[in-house]
């Protein structure tokens, strides 16, 4: 279980998160204008990424706002926390 | 290869059990293949046989970077059934099923392949519409399914609390009879042996590094043990499908989570089904020596740990007390994790990718296991011509792109 350093509240355990998947996915800005493939590439398509890997959380039993996380998806060690909107930070494992 | 029987074993206790033959041989790869199948899990392996079998080709190899059945194969809780909702689904897993029960006798080897009926269960109204609707749906495929009340809930699972005030009251379950459990290594080693008896290599502790690829053709992989050509290769590596593709060069509408099993202490026999809730996504069945094979739902962060987080066994526990007092008192000995590929749609994808002649089986899930044959004779014969079979035609990569999603999320009894 990870103990995941909320940027508003400080350290929580986990059950008080909800994570939502892959960060920095932007929305085509216009849908009509793109392909089937490119379409079900936002939609569906994801980095699943080994290794490092930029996630969103909510800290849904606590303050409910998102942001985002930079964890090792080998090692499970958290290594960046960071608000939305924010550059994914330089990390080293 | 001698052929298992009570004869051989006979045969064999006089010399103490001490002159049994390898069940297969450890090869060093040879430099080129026909197919080439990479991981050595059930699928892989299934793979390989029904190459051998059905379709007459054995300059195959199944290349596995650790050791055969140790990923998920051996860390599932072992439940064979097919009742799922929709006509795809539907087909391949009845297909599966078809196969495991002729599957000790095809592969000579005892699979322990267990009908002991599985009974999910519906604790509320809309669980018992769906549960209704995927009975009847089922029937309409021969597929045979029944509806249980709470009385023959309790007659079928008596250690099972279906008293109206309980926390998770049972209104009812769906019945399959001919769902039920198999030993998971032995349908590895099995699958392993019969096709290494059919001329297959078998090549354990090689990992692939990388894929050789000219003009968008496949044209073998870079491993840990060499370059291995092959002019068709097929990916079978469950939670670790997005790092392969990724070697390849396409991306997948697949994510890796962690999923979490335990069992407990073995006691006397006292329950002799597969009792799943969705609901709370809790799973149960006794071994033969008498533990608790009790599953998981998923944790929902991408994860290559083999780890899950302990709040799901706590969860998953506690709503099991409720269902079952008696398991109050009783210790769990062990829990682990596997990792599972899970699709938007929650069914797996069998069939091309964007590069020629490299195919890819994956995206079984939390359900792989019940899968095996069925995807190892799909997938074989897909391999074998180049083309998805009808079976796996559904099942493509391309249903993200064209929108025909097999949408098993919601529907299929599954605990996800």
């Amino acid at each position: 279980m990870f103990l995941i350093d909320c940027p508003y509240c400080g350290p929580r355990q986990q059950t008080e998160f909800h994570c939502h998947g892959e960060a920095h996915i932007a929305r085509p800005k216009d849908p009509d204008a793109i392909s089937d493939t490119e379409w079900a590439d936002y939609l569906f398509n994801r980095s699943n990424t080994k290794g490092l890997f930029y996630e969103r959380w909510v800290h849904n039993h606590g303050c409910r706002r998102w942001f985002n996380v930079a964890r090792d998806t080998v090692s499970d060690r958290i290594l960046a926390v960071y608000r939305m909107g924010e550059k994914p930070p330089k990390v080293t494992k | 290869m001698a052929k298992y029987s009570v004869f051989s074993l006979a045969r064999n206790a006089l010399s103490y059990h001490e002159n049994w033959q390898r069940a297969w041989r450890s090869p060093a790869p040879k430099p080129e293949y026909d197919i080439l199948v990479i991981g050595g899990g059930g699928h892989g392996l299934a793979t390989a046989h029904y190459l051998a079998k059905e379709h007459g080709i054995n300059n195959v190899a199944v290349i596995e970077k650790s050791w055969l059945g140790g990923g998920n194969t051996g860390r599932n809780t072992t439940i064979v059934r097919s009742n799922y909702l929709w006509d795809e689904s539907a087909a391949i897993y009845e297909h599966s099923l078809k196969l495991w029960e002729g599957l000790s006798q095809d592969l000579n080897f005892n699979i322990m392949f267990s009908p002991r009926g599985v009974m999910n269960l519906a604790h509320n109204l809309h669980d018992w519409r769906e549960l209704n609707r995927r009975v009847h749906a089922n029937r309409l495929h021969g597929i045979d399914s029944e509806i249980l009340d709470a009385a023959q809930v309790k007659a079928e699972a008596p250690i099972f609390n279906v008293s109206p005030t309980s926390r998770y009251p049972i209104i009812g379950a769906s019945m399959q009879r001919r769902g039920g459990t198999a030993r998971h290594d032995a349908v590895a080693w099995g699958y392993a042996r019969a096709a290494d008896q059919r001329g297959v290599d078998i090549i354990q502790n090689c990992e692939v590094t990388g894929f050789v690829i000219n003009n968008g053709k496949i044209e073998g992989v870079e491993t840990t043990r060499g370059r291995i050509n092959a002019k068709r290769v097929g990916v079978a590596v469950a939670g670790h499908s997005s790092v392969l593709a990724d070697m390849a060069g396409f991306r997948m509408p697949v994510e890796s989570n962690p999923l979490q099993a335990l069992v407990s202490d073995p006691i006397k026999p006292v329950l002799d089904c597969v009792v799943m809730s969705s609901a709370v996504h809790v799973y149960v069945s006794q071994s033969d020596k008498g533990e608790f094979v009790i599953g998981a739902g998923s944790d929902l962060h991408v994860s290559y740990s083999q780890r899950g987080s302990f709040d799901i066994i706590e969860g998953i526990m506690g709503a099991l007390c409720e269902l079952v007092p008696m398991v109050s008192r009783m210790k769990m000995m062990r829990q682990w994790g596997g990792i599972v590929d899970v699709t938007p749609d929650r069914s797996p994808i069998v069939g091309k990718t964007p590069v020629e002649g490299l195919f890819i089986n994956c995206g079984w899930g939390t359900g792989g296991f019940k899968g095996t044959p069925g995807s190892g004779h799909a997938f074989a014969a897909t391999l074998a011509a180049g083309e998805p079979n009808d079976m796996a035609g559904p099942f493509s990569l391309d249903r993200f792109r064209t929108g025909f999603l097999i949408d098993e999320a919601g529907a299929a009894a599954v605990a996800h």
